[in-house]
Protein backbone atom coordinates (compact mmCIF):
# COMPACT_ATOMS: atom_id res chain seq x y z
CA UNK A 1 0.00 0.00 0.00
CA UNK A 2 1.13 3.45 -0.53
CA UNK A 3 0.36 6.87 0.70
CA UNK A 4 2.19 9.93 -1.00
CA UNK A 5 4.61 11.79 1.90
CA UNK A 6 2.67 14.65 2.66
CA UNK A 7 4.22 18.34 1.73
CA UNK A 8 2.31 20.35 4.36
CA UNK A 9 0.55 19.14 7.00
CA UNK A 10 0.82 17.01 10.70
CA UNK A 11 1.28 13.11 10.73
CA UNK A 12 0.39 11.60 14.37
CA UNK A 13 3.06 8.46 14.34
CA UNK A 14 3.61 5.83 16.93
CA UNK A 15 -0.15 5.15 17.55
CA UNK A 16 -0.73 2.10 19.10
CA UNK A 17 -1.74 -0.38 16.85
CA UNK A 18 -5.93 -0.44 16.73
CA UNK A 19 -5.87 2.84 18.25
CA UNK A 20 -5.88 4.65 15.17
CA UNK A 21 -9.70 4.58 14.49
CA UNK A 22 -10.32 5.59 17.90
CA UNK A 23 -8.17 8.70 17.67
CA UNK A 24 -9.27 9.64 14.60
CA UNK A 25 -12.54 9.88 15.97
CA UNK A 26 -12.18 11.86 19.38
CA UNK A 27 -9.61 14.14 16.98
CA UNK A 28 -12.74 14.79 14.97
CA UNK A 29 -10.98 14.16 11.72
CA UNK A 30 -13.65 11.34 10.64
CA UNK A 31 -15.92 14.17 10.10
CA UNK A 32 -14.45 17.13 8.32
CA UNK A 33 -13.13 18.15 4.95
CA UNK A 34 -9.57 17.81 4.95
CA UNK A 35 -7.92 14.98 2.95
CA UNK A 36 -7.08 12.45 6.12
CA UNK A 37 -5.08 8.67 5.99
CA UNK A 38 -5.38 6.11 8.55
CA UNK A 39 -3.22 3.95 8.02
CA UNK A 40 -3.19 0.47 10.27
CA UNK A 41 -1.16 -2.24 11.16
CA UNK A 42 2.28 -0.60 10.15
CA UNK A 43 5.20 -2.60 10.43
CA UNK A 44 7.14 -1.22 13.00
CA UNK A 45 10.87 -2.02 14.58
CA UNK A 46 10.13 -0.29 18.01
CA UNK A 47 6.31 -1.12 18.35
CA UNK A 48 5.98 -4.33 16.19
CA UNK A 49 2.97 -2.72 14.25
CA UNK A 50 1.76 0.62 14.90
CA UNK A 51 -0.96 2.83 13.20
CA UNK A 52 -0.39 6.56 11.62
CA UNK A 53 -2.76 9.55 11.04
CA UNK A 54 -1.58 11.56 8.32
CA UNK A 55 -3.56 14.72 7.73
CA UNK A 56 -2.66 17.06 4.52
CA UNK A 57 -3.24 20.26 5.65
CA UNK A 58 -1.87 22.29 8.63
CA UNK A 59 -4.62 22.23 11.03
CA UNK A 60 -4.36 22.13 15.20
CA UNK A 61 -4.95 18.85 16.99
CA UNK A 62 -5.78 18.64 20.25
CA UNK A 63 -2.31 17.03 22.07
CA UNK A 64 -4.20 16.68 25.54
CA UNK A 65 -6.57 14.58 23.70
CA UNK A 66 -3.87 12.73 22.16
CA UNK A 67 -1.84 12.52 24.90
CA UNK A 68 -5.07 10.80 27.02
CA UNK A 69 -5.90 7.87 24.17
CA UNK A 70 -1.55 7.00 23.34
CA UNK A 71 0.93 9.05 25.42
CA UNK A 72 3.18 7.19 24.00
CA UNK A 73 2.43 8.92 19.89
CA UNK A 74 4.34 11.26 18.56
CA UNK A 75 3.27 14.44 16.55
CA UNK A 76 5.20 15.34 13.47
CA UNK A 77 4.56 18.97 11.44
CA UNK A 78 5.38 19.01 8.16
CA UNK A 79 6.10 22.16 6.22
CA UNK A 80 7.14 22.32 2.34
CA UNK A 81 7.75 18.45 2.75
CA UNK A 82 10.67 19.00 5.58
CA UNK A 83 10.42 18.21 8.81
CA UNK A 84 9.97 21.55 10.91
CA UNK A 85 8.57 19.81 14.09
CA UNK A 86 8.49 16.90 16.34
CA UNK A 87 6.62 16.45 19.52
CA UNK A 88 6.61 13.62 21.96
CA UNK A 89 3.88 13.71 24.29
CA UNK A 90 3.14 12.88 27.72
CA UNK A 91 0.34 11.84 29.47
CA UNK A 92 -1.11 15.09 30.57
CA UNK A 93 -1.75 16.65 33.95
CA UNK A 94 -5.52 18.14 32.91
CA UNK A 95 -7.76 17.50 30.22
CA UNK A 96 -10.04 20.38 29.14
CA UNK A 97 -12.83 19.65 27.19
CA UNK A 98 -11.53 16.26 25.97
CA UNK A 99 -13.63 13.81 27.72
CA UNK A 100 -16.77 14.32 29.36
CA UNK A 101 -18.19 13.32 33.24
CA UNK A 102 -21.00 10.74 33.30
CA UNK A 103 -22.17 11.39 36.65
CA UNK A 104 -25.83 12.57 36.27
CA UNK A 105 -25.16 14.37 39.36
CA UNK A 106 -22.27 16.41 38.53
CA UNK A 107 -22.97 20.19 38.10
CA UNK A 108 -21.80 19.95 33.99
CA UNK A 109 -24.81 17.95 33.70
CA UNK A 110 -26.46 21.22 33.76
CA UNK A 111 -24.52 24.08 33.59
CA UNK A 112 -23.97 26.07 30.78
CA UNK A 113 -20.75 25.84 28.88
CA UNK A 114 -19.26 24.66 31.72
CA UNK A 115 -15.87 22.88 30.51
CA UNK A 116 -15.40 19.55 31.42
CA UNK A 117 -11.85 19.68 33.19
CA UNK A 118 -10.75 15.96 34.31
CA UNK A 119 -6.97 15.71 36.80
CA UNK A 120 -4.82 12.94 36.37
CA UNK A 121 -5.26 11.37 39.64
CA UNK A 122 -3.18 8.56 39.41
CA UNK A 123 -0.21 8.31 36.83
CA UNK A 124 0.93 5.14 36.96
CA UNK A 125 -3.10 3.48 36.07
CA UNK A 126 -3.77 6.57 33.64
CA UNK A 127 -6.64 7.32 36.15
CA UNK A 128 -8.71 10.97 35.76
CA UNK A 129 -11.26 12.47 37.73
CA UNK A 130 -13.44 15.01 37.23
CA UNK A 131 -12.51 18.07 39.01
CA UNK A 132 -16.37 19.34 40.29
CA UNK A 133 -17.41 15.65 41.29
CA UNK A 134 -14.54 13.22 41.41
CA UNK A 135 -16.24 11.02 39.46
CA UNK A 136 -13.74 8.57 37.36
CA UNK A 137 -13.59 8.68 33.53
CA UNK A 138 -14.33 6.35 31.98
CA UNK B 1 -8.95 34.13 47.35
CA UNK B 2 -9.43 31.79 49.47
CA UNK B 3 -12.52 29.62 49.56
CA UNK B 4 -13.73 26.61 50.98
CA UNK B 5 -14.77 24.01 49.11
CA UNK B 6 -13.04 20.42 50.20
CA UNK B 7 -12.28 19.78 53.74
CA UNK B 8 -8.69 19.56 52.16
CA UNK B 9 -8.22 23.06 51.06
CA UNK B 10 -7.45 23.44 54.45
CA UNK B 11 -4.01 22.52 55.88
CA UNK B 12 -3.88 20.99 59.80
CA UNK B 13 -2.07 24.01 61.20
CA UNK B 14 -5.42 26.53 59.54
CA UNK B 15 -8.00 23.19 60.77
CA UNK B 16 -6.12 23.38 64.74
CA UNK B 17 -6.29 27.51 64.12
CA UNK B 18 -9.70 27.09 63.68
CA UNK B 19 -10.64 24.83 66.88
CA UNK B 20 -8.14 27.33 69.04
CA UNK B 21 -10.13 30.25 67.11
CA UNK B 22 -13.42 28.79 68.22
CA UNK B 23 -12.90 27.82 71.95
CA UNK B 24 -11.78 31.06 72.27
CA UNK B 25 -15.20 32.59 70.79
CA UNK B 26 -17.22 30.07 73.45
CA UNK B 27 -14.66 31.47 76.12
CA UNK B 28 -15.30 35.31 74.91
CA UNK B 29 -18.37 35.44 73.11
CA UNK B 30 -18.00 39.46 73.61
CA UNK B 31 -14.97 39.66 72.00
CA UNK B 32 -16.96 38.84 68.50
CA UNK B 33 -19.66 40.52 68.98
CA UNK B 34 -19.23 43.13 66.58
CA UNK B 35 -16.65 41.48 64.39
CA UNK B 36 -18.28 41.38 61.14
CA UNK B 37 -20.06 44.68 61.86
CA UNK B 38 -21.27 45.91 58.59
CA UNK B 39 -20.52 42.85 56.42
CA UNK B 40 -22.96 40.78 54.76
CA UNK B 41 -22.66 36.95 54.33
CA UNK B 42 -25.37 35.99 51.30
CA UNK B 43 -26.71 32.21 51.98
CA UNK B 44 -27.68 30.44 48.89
CA UNK B 45 -29.39 27.17 49.43
CA UNK B 46 -30.41 25.65 46.24
CA UNK B 47 -31.21 22.38 48.38
CA UNK B 48 -33.54 21.62 51.69
CA UNK B 49 -31.65 22.43 54.61
CA UNK B 50 -32.31 23.69 58.11
CA UNK B 51 -29.61 23.45 60.22
CA UNK B 52 -26.95 24.56 58.04
CA UNK B 53 -28.94 27.64 57.31
CA UNK B 54 -29.68 28.67 60.37
CA UNK B 55 -26.39 27.68 61.98
CA UNK B 56 -24.67 30.30 58.82
CA UNK B 57 -26.86 32.63 60.04
CA UNK B 58 -26.71 32.56 63.30
CA UNK B 59 -22.87 32.35 63.48
CA UNK B 60 -22.82 35.83 60.91
CA UNK B 61 -25.76 37.56 63.13
CA UNK B 62 -23.37 36.46 66.78
CA UNK B 63 -20.79 37.96 64.80
CA UNK B 64 -22.73 41.46 64.38
CA UNK B 65 -22.95 40.92 60.64
CA UNK B 66 -25.93 40.93 58.34
CA UNK B 67 -27.38 37.57 55.77
CA UNK B 68 -28.98 38.25 52.53
CA UNK B 69 -31.04 34.80 52.08
CA UNK B 70 -32.29 32.68 49.60
CA UNK B 71 -33.62 29.61 50.13
CA UNK B 72 -34.98 26.88 47.45
CA UNK B 73 -34.50 26.85 43.82
CA UNK B 74 -37.94 27.66 43.28
CA UNK B 75 -37.63 31.17 44.87
CA UNK B 76 -34.71 32.26 42.92
CA UNK B 77 -32.98 33.07 39.70
CA UNK B 78 -32.13 29.03 39.02
CA UNK B 79 -35.87 28.57 38.71
CA UNK B 80 -35.21 31.22 35.52
CA UNK B 81 -32.59 28.79 34.28
CA UNK B 82 -29.59 30.61 35.73
CA UNK B 83 -26.08 29.11 35.83
CA UNK B 84 -24.42 29.17 38.98
CA UNK B 85 -21.60 30.97 37.61
CA UNK B 86 -24.09 33.44 37.17
CA UNK B 87 -25.71 33.60 40.50
CA UNK B 88 -21.88 33.36 42.07
CA UNK B 89 -20.90 36.67 40.04
CA UNK B 90 -24.21 38.56 40.65
CA UNK B 91 -24.46 37.54 44.55
CA UNK B 92 -21.17 38.68 45.36
CA UNK B 93 -22.10 42.04 44.22
CA UNK B 94 -23.92 42.40 47.27
CA UNK B 95 -22.46 40.16 49.85
CA UNK B 96 -18.91 39.72 51.60
CA UNK B 97 -19.19 36.21 51.73
CA UNK B 98 -21.25 32.81 50.24
CA UNK B 99 -22.35 30.16 51.77
CA UNK B 100 -24.15 28.16 49.35
CA UNK B 101 -25.55 24.23 48.98
CA UNK B 102 -26.51 23.09 46.00
CA UNK B 103 -27.78 19.33 45.00
CA UNK B 104 -25.25 19.08 42.23
CA UNK B 105 -21.98 18.02 42.80
CA UNK B 106 -19.04 20.69 41.96
CA UNK B 107 -21.54 23.37 42.22
CA UNK B 108 -19.62 24.97 45.08
CA UNK B 109 -16.72 24.86 43.35
CA UNK B 110 -18.13 26.78 40.09
CA UNK B 111 -19.74 29.16 42.38
CA UNK B 112 -15.73 29.96 43.79
CA UNK B 113 -14.29 29.94 40.56
CA UNK B 114 -16.49 32.93 39.29
CA UNK B 115 -17.26 34.92 42.58
CA UNK B 116 -15.30 37.40 43.56
CA UNK B 117 -16.03 37.01 47.31
CA UNK B 118 -14.85 33.74 49.23
CA UNK B 119 -17.32 31.10 48.65
CA UNK B 120 -18.23 28.15 51.71
CA UNK B 121 -19.35 25.26 50.63
CA UNK B 122 -22.65 24.09 52.69
CA UNK B 123 -23.30 20.80 50.77
CA UNK B 124 -23.08 20.27 46.77
CA UNK B 125 -25.11 16.91 46.52
CA UNK B 126 -23.05 13.86 47.93
CA UNK B 127 -19.84 14.97 47.56
CA UNK B 128 -18.39 17.62 50.10
CA UNK B 129 -19.79 18.81 53.68
CA UNK B 130 -16.54 20.76 54.81
CA UNK B 131 -18.08 22.80 57.39
CA UNK B 132 -20.02 19.69 59.14
CA UNK B 133 -16.39 18.45 59.32
CA UNK B 134 -15.14 21.42 61.02
CA UNK B 135 -18.05 21.00 63.49
CA UNK B 136 -17.25 17.57 63.64
CA UNK B 137 -13.45 18.25 64.74
CA UNK B 138 -14.35 20.56 67.18
CA UNK B 139 -16.60 17.89 68.65
CA UNK B 140 -13.68 15.59 68.68
CA UNK B 141 -11.78 17.79 70.15
CA UNK B 142 -13.83 19.09 72.84
CA UNK B 143 -14.98 15.35 73.54
CA UNK B 144 -11.48 13.77 73.82
CA UNK B 145 -9.26 16.69 73.69
CA UNK B 146 -7.12 15.43 70.56
CA UNK B 147 -7.67 14.69 67.48
CA UNK B 148 -4.98 12.16 67.29
CA UNK B 149 -4.80 7.98 68.39
CA UNK B 150 -8.85 7.17 67.92
CA UNK B 151 -10.32 4.69 66.74
CA UNK B 152 -13.62 5.70 64.44
CA UNK B 153 -16.45 3.45 63.49
CA UNK B 154 -18.62 5.34 60.66
CA UNK B 155 -21.69 3.42 59.68
CA UNK B 156 -24.48 3.78 57.67
CA UNK B 157 -24.92 5.22 54.49
CA UNK B 158 -20.61 5.06 53.15
CA UNK B 159 -21.53 5.41 49.75
CA UNK B 160 -23.35 8.80 49.54
CA UNK B 161 -22.76 10.14 52.97
CA UNK B 162 -20.75 13.37 52.37
CA UNK B 163 -20.10 13.59 55.52
CA UNK B 164 -18.50 10.67 55.92
CA UNK B 165 -15.74 11.37 53.31
CA UNK B 166 -14.59 14.30 54.47
CA UNK B 167 -14.58 13.15 58.03
CA UNK B 168 -11.90 10.13 56.71
CA UNK B 169 -10.14 12.53 55.09
CA UNK B 170 -9.82 15.39 57.31
CA UNK B 171 -9.11 12.86 60.26
CA UNK B 172 -6.88 10.64 58.33
CA UNK B 173 -3.70 13.56 58.37
CA UNK B 174 -4.10 12.83 62.01
CA UNK B 175 -1.11 10.31 63.56
CA UNK B 176 -1.80 6.62 65.16
CA UNK B 177 -6.16 6.65 63.83
CA UNK B 178 -7.96 3.46 62.61
CA UNK B 179 -11.53 3.28 60.35
CA UNK B 180 -13.98 0.69 60.74
CA UNK B 181 -16.05 1.09 58.42
CA UNK B 182 -19.79 -0.54 58.94
CA UNK B 183 -22.17 -0.31 55.83
CA UNK B 184 -24.85 -2.58 54.25
CA UNK B 185 -22.63 -4.08 51.39
CA UNK B 186 -24.33 -1.93 48.40
CA UNK B 187 -23.35 1.38 50.58
CA UNK B 188 -19.92 0.80 51.16
CA UNK B 189 -17.27 3.28 50.95
CA UNK B 190 -16.45 4.21 47.65
CA UNK B 191 -12.97 2.89 46.51
CA UNK B 192 -11.40 6.22 45.46
CA UNK B 193 -11.87 7.49 49.12
CA UNK B 194 -10.44 4.29 50.28
CA UNK B 195 -7.24 4.31 47.54
CA UNK B 196 -6.52 8.31 47.35
CA UNK B 197 -6.78 8.67 51.36
CA UNK B 198 -6.69 5.47 53.42
CA UNK B 199 -4.66 3.39 51.38
CA UNK B 200 -2.24 6.30 50.84
CA UNK B 201 -1.72 7.44 53.82
CA UNK B 202 -1.27 3.69 54.83
CA UNK B 203 -4.06 4.19 57.99
CA UNK B 204 -5.63 0.84 59.15
CA UNK B 205 -9.10 -0.08 58.41
CA UNK B 206 -11.46 -2.69 57.79
CA UNK B 207 -15.48 -3.11 56.39
CA UNK B 208 -18.22 -4.89 58.47
CA UNK B 209 -21.94 -5.46 58.40
CA UNK B 210 -21.64 -6.12 61.93
CA UNK B 211 -22.29 -2.82 64.19
CA UNK B 212 -22.38 -5.21 67.52
CA UNK B 213 -18.81 -6.63 67.08
CA UNK B 214 -17.05 -3.87 66.82
CA UNK B 215 -19.05 -1.52 69.33
CA UNK B 216 -16.50 -2.16 72.53
CA UNK B 217 -13.09 -0.95 70.32
CA UNK B 218 -14.43 2.10 69.16
CA UNK B 219 -13.73 5.46 70.68
CA UNK B 220 -15.81 7.72 68.42
CA UNK B 221 -19.03 6.40 66.58
CA UNK B 222 -20.62 8.35 63.51
CA UNK B 223 -23.74 7.57 62.40
CA UNK B 224 -25.17 8.40 59.10
CA UNK B 225 -28.84 8.45 57.81
CA UNK B 226 -29.82 6.45 54.86
CA UNK B 227 -30.44 9.37 52.61
CA UNK B 228 -34.04 9.16 50.36
CA UNK B 229 -32.91 11.94 47.93
CA UNK B 230 -29.50 9.85 47.05
CA UNK B 231 -31.79 7.30 45.70
CA UNK B 232 -32.71 6.94 42.06
CA UNK B 233 -34.28 3.78 42.95
CA UNK B 234 -37.59 3.90 46.03
CA UNK B 235 -37.26 0.12 46.36
CA UNK B 236 -33.79 0.42 47.39
CA UNK B 237 -34.19 2.71 49.36
CA UNK B 238 -36.72 1.14 51.85
CA UNK B 239 -34.71 -1.96 51.97
CA UNK B 240 -31.60 -0.17 53.07
CA UNK B 241 -33.00 2.75 55.39
CA UNK B 242 -33.18 0.09 58.37
CA UNK B 243 -29.72 -1.57 58.34
CA UNK B 244 -28.95 0.07 61.66
CA UNK B 245 -30.56 1.34 65.07
CA UNK B 246 -28.84 2.62 67.44
CA UNK B 247 -30.53 1.39 71.05
CA UNK B 248 -28.87 2.03 74.80
CA UNK B 249 -29.36 -1.89 74.76
CA UNK B 250 -26.56 -2.03 71.96
CA UNK B 251 -24.75 0.85 73.39
CA UNK B 252 -24.43 -1.48 76.42
CA UNK B 253 -21.26 -3.13 74.58
CA UNK B 254 -19.36 0.03 73.98
CA UNK B 255 -16.83 1.92 76.11
CA UNK B 256 -17.87 4.58 78.82
CA UNK B 257 -16.45 7.65 77.35
CA UNK B 258 -17.23 6.69 73.39
CA UNK B 259 -18.75 9.73 71.47
CA UNK B 260 -21.79 8.95 69.46
CA UNK B 261 -21.89 11.68 66.94
CA UNK B 262 -24.29 11.99 63.94
CA UNK B 263 -24.26 14.96 61.36
CA UNK B 264 -28.06 14.99 61.65
CA UNK B 265 -31.26 15.04 60.90
CA UNK B 266 -31.83 11.60 61.73
CA UNK B 267 -34.92 9.37 61.13
CA UNK B 268 -34.49 6.06 63.48
CA UNK B 269 -31.14 5.09 63.24
CA UNK B 270 -30.50 6.42 66.89
CA UNK B 271 -33.47 5.83 69.00
CA UNK B 272 -34.37 8.57 70.94
CA UNK B 273 -33.97 6.80 74.57
CA UNK B 274 -29.99 6.98 73.12
CA UNK B 275 -30.30 11.20 73.86
CA UNK B 276 -30.10 11.03 77.36
CA UNK B 277 -27.15 8.80 77.15
CA UNK B 278 -23.56 10.87 78.33
CA UNK B 279 -21.98 9.45 75.40
CA UNK B 280 -24.40 10.97 72.89
CA UNK B 281 -22.98 14.20 71.47
CA UNK B 282 -24.85 15.04 68.09
CA UNK B 283 -26.24 17.61 69.83
CA UNK B 284 -23.53 18.97 71.17
CA UNK B 285 -22.00 18.82 67.26
CA UNK B 286 -24.62 21.38 66.45
CA UNK B 287 -23.98 24.29 68.64
CA UNK B 288 -20.45 23.25 67.50
CA UNK B 289 -20.86 23.41 63.80
CA UNK B 290 -22.14 27.41 64.92
CA UNK B 291 -19.12 28.48 66.66
CA UNK B 292 -16.29 27.39 63.87
CA UNK B 293 -18.56 28.89 61.42
CA UNK B 294 -17.66 32.08 63.01
CA UNK B 295 -14.48 30.98 63.32
CA UNK B 296 -13.98 30.20 59.76
CA UNK B 297 -16.44 33.54 58.38
CA UNK B 298 -13.79 35.40 60.67
CA UNK B 299 -10.70 33.35 58.66
CA UNK B 300 -12.33 34.09 55.18
CA UNK B 301 -13.09 37.70 54.80
CA UNK B 302 -9.92 38.48 56.98
CA UNK B 303 -7.51 36.60 54.28
CA UNK B 304 -10.25 38.13 51.68
CA UNK B 305 -9.09 41.91 53.17
CA UNK B 306 -12.57 42.49 53.94
CA UNK B 307 -11.99 42.74 57.74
Amino acid sequence: MNIDAIQNGVVIDHIKAGSGMKLCSLLGLDSTDLSVAIIRNVNSRKMGKKDIIKIDSLTSVNLDLIGYVDPGATVNIIRDGVLVKKLTLDTPDRLVNVIKCKNPRCITSCEQELPHVFRLADRAKREYRCIYCETRAG
Amino acid sequence: MKSLIDITDLDTGEIDGLIADSLDIIAHPEKYARVCERKKLATLFFEPSTRTRLSFEAAMYELGGNVLSVAGSGTSSAAKGESVADTARVVSCYADIIAMRHPKEGAALVAAMNSSVPVINAGDGGHCHPTQTLADLLTVYREKGRLSGLTVGVCGDLKFGRTVHSLIGAMSRSDDMKFVLVSPAELKLPSYVKNETLKKRSIPYYQTEDLDSVMPELDILYMTRIQRERFFNEEDYLRLRDSYILTPEKLKRAKPDMCVMHPLPRVNEISVAVDDDPRACYFKQVLNGKYIRMALIIKLLREAGRL
